[in-house]
């Protein structure tokens, strides 16, 4: 019955090593966390995660910067992220020896916020800075962490 | 050293052990960080935004972004009195150096800052052939570099135009979230550097999270509610006109 079987174990053996072959191909090629979470590579979640940050945050900036931190509290420009205006500051944070900050130009820091604009809330404090200072740097009159422009009275008053 | 038979013996185990770790990739950067406890998303405030653009000048130093391409970008509506259905919208190098005044300051004008809509049923992962976008179990999500082809299907696939090609590394690129900030226990960037607080990180699977009680109490849309795309950025005082 089974005379000529011959050719048939032999395209057995083939299919056989082609299946080895396959498996440890595949068990080579693809990455050990692929299919953790879903059909990708779970490592990428880590190695995504594990990039280094360019912005401190502002509790950072907090530990230190203390005084800085009790003026802005007096005014509107408490809720205003240390970084919004001076910029991404993690490697300061890290090495505050070595890195220091740029000293800003307030002509054209505080006008990104508050130059005149139709779109912008009508609620928020805008003013055509042409007509409003000419180009002088704002910090000629205000002090930007705590800008409103207080009489003695009220400076005495503190917050309310 | 010699290589005895002995010490082969002592080596192999230890060399197994260690291909493991190679094998794995790199750990998890914050150990303390657990992907089955959150579900991020984020809160925009339209009626807070300025338009001063320092989320995407903070987006694009934070994440390398190449000049001229955006991963968050910020809008400017126009709609006249007459053509509510036709608004104008325009966004001058994404909005980074802020919007000179309109032209016709008659009729409503507004910003609406744009992002990644983090979605749980994101179009741009179903079509990705080789898996290197995916939603993480956490909600954000992320394109995986160094298996991306650069087919360009995501690109097509999102209806919200959020990814684009980086130039230099011809892999797709996209808003991941800060993923490597948020889970450090920090805000993202835009978030951090937004001086009005018009945008804001929520964490939906956190209770004690704001964003909740602002659900709550505020009339809050997504963006193309009617793709199903289960987007989580969501927009508060959105007018009608916003695509």
């Amino acid at each position: 019955m089974f005379k000529d079987i011959e050719h048939l174990i032999r395209l057995a053996v083939v299919i056989a090593v082609a299946l080895v072959a396959f498996v440890i191909l595949r068990a080579a090629v693809v990455p050990r966390s692929f299919g953790q979470y879903g059909h990708y590579r779970g490592a990428a979640i880590g190695e995504i995660a594990s990039r280094p940050v360019a912005f401190a945050g502002h509790d950072a900036c907090e530990t230190c910067h203390t005084d800085v931190l009790d003026q802005k509290k007096l005014g509107k420009h408490v809720v205003v992220a240390c970084e919004a205006c001076h910029g991404a500051l993690a490697k300061h944070a890290d090495d505050p020896g070595s890195v220091q900050p740029k000293k800003l130009d307030t002509a054209l820091v505080c006008a990104r916020c508050h130059e005149a604009n139709s779109a912008k809330p009508k609620g928020f404090p805008q003013v055509a800075t042409a007509d409003h200072s000419g180009g002088l740097a704002c910090d000629t009159c205000h002090q930007p962490h705590r800008p409103k422009i207080e009489t003695a009275k009220s400076e005495t008053e503190g917050k309310k | 050293m010699d290589i005895t038979r002995r010490r082969l013996l002592v080596l192999l185990p230890a060399a197994a052990v260690a291909w493991k770790y190679v094998l794995a990739g790199t750990p998890e950067a914050s150990p303390n960080y657990k992907l089955t406890e959150h579900w991020w998303g984020m809160l925009i405030d339209i009626p807070k935004c300025i338009g001063c653009g320092s989320c995407v000048r903070a987006c694009a130093e934070e994440n390398d972004v190449p000049e001229g391409y955006y991963r968050t970008w910020i809008e400017r509506y126009h709609v006249a009195d007459w053509r509510i259905e036709r608004p104008e919208v325009e966004s001058p190098d994404g909005g980074k150096q802020g919007f000179p005044p309109h032209a016709d300051d008659g009729g409503k004008n507004f910003f609406v800052p744009k992002l990644c809509n983090h979605c749980a049923e994101s179009p741009c992962t179903q079509v990705c052939p080789v898996g290197a976008t995916f939603v993480t179990p956490d909600g954000v999500v992320l394109v995986d570099k160094s298996y991306c082809l650069g087919c360009r299907y995501c690109v097509q696939a999102c209806p919200y135009g959020c990814r684009f090609i980086n130039p230099k590394t011809n892999t797709a690129e996209k808003c991941s979230l800060c993923y490597h900030r948020i889970t450090k226990g920090l805000t993202t960037a835009c978030c951090e550097v937004c001086p009005t607080g018009a945008r804001q990180l929520a964490d939906l699977k956190n209770p004690k999270d704001p964003i909740h009680e602002f659900l709550r109490t505020h009339t809050v849309q997504v963006l193309k509610p009617h793709m199903a795309t289960g987007a989580k950025v969501f927009y508060n005082g959105m007018d009608g006109s916003v695509r």
